[in-house]
């Protein structure tokens, strides 16, 4: 077993074993910090596929700024006792029930497939800051233009909805 | 590594993703559901662009295979975006009801 193994294992455990742990936690605060450990899983897969750019990316936009915008309402809001009601245990199941199988029949699609497709890992340049920056000034300018415009509605959007009246 | 590999932990997360949507009431929990979905597919978009940046035709390309991760730069953008839009929702709803169980959001039907 090469390391590329080993470390694609153990992050594919810690992703999902800390997304059913973010799910079976009472405490909004302990799901919170779970989801963090399951970016820091992807992140680090995205580091054994040699994608750089979006690793930091992705530790820098969801665990350092999106989690802490949840982490910041949590806390407003003041629930970080265990507040929620209990729900109805017969559709608790019904729900776990269609999403295995829903998991099933995507499996059984894709380990019906033979062929090997092999990917390139820990090498190729394709995602490194400085490709991905060429490429993305040079051949996709005005979607990142538009996504400027993106924010700017946004940002108003939160600002207008959450003004109190 | 094979692509299976990669394919089955994308469905494995986002499967864990929608079970939390349906098992769940408290609307911040629903929504980091949703976000855990989104990641699923971005790993699912790099492991893609790395696998294609093995074929021979990717070399004709002027982009070189850095499409899909431009594709989730753009995704994680927009995800952004949405999770203050969201967030912003969620407070106005605990601002009127005291509670962000969703079920009480049934009240916008009359």
């Amino acid at each position: 077993m090469s390391i590329i193994t080993i470390l694609f294992y153990f992050l594919s455990f810690l992703a999902v074993g800390s997304a059913i742990m973010m799910l079976l936690s009472r405490n909004p605060i302990h799901s919170i910090l779970w989801l963090i450990v399951i970016f820091f899983a992807i992140s680090g897969h995205y580091i054994l596929m040699n994608a750089q750019f979006l690793a930091i990316v992705n530790i820098i936009v969801y665990a350092g700024a999106i989690m802490v915008l949840f982490l910041f309402v949590v806390m407003l809001m003041n629930l970080n006792a265990e507040t929620e009601p209990v729900k109805n245990h017969r559709l608790q199941l019904i729900g776990v029930i269609s999403g295995g199988l829903l998991l099933l029949v995507l499996l059984s699609a894709v380990m019906k497939t033979q062929t090997m497709l092999p990917m390139e890992m820990k090498t190729g340049t394709e995602g490194l800051i400085e490709n991905l920056g060429k490429t993305l000034f040079t051949y996709y300018v005005v979607p990142f233009e538009l996504s400027s415009v993106l924010f700017l509605s946004a940002m108003v959007g939160a600002v207008v909805i959450s003004k109190k009246d | 590594m094979d692509i299976k590999a990669y394919i089955t932990l994308a469905m494995v997360l986002f499967c864990t993703g929608i079970v939390g949507v349906l098992i769940r009431r408290n609307a911040i929990i629903i929504f980091m559901c949703i976000e855990l979905m989104l990641n699923s597919v971005n790993l699912l978009l790099v492991a893609f662009s790395k696998m294609h940046a093995l074929s021979p035709a990717v070399k004709a390309s002027p982009t070189y295979a850095a499409d899909a991760q431009i594709f989730v730069f753009f995704i994680m953008v927009v995800a952004a975006a949405e999770v203050s839009v969201g967030l912003a929702i969620i407070v106005m709803l605990y601002r009127h009801t005291k509670s962000i169980d969703i079920n009480f959001l049934n009240r916008l039907k009359n």
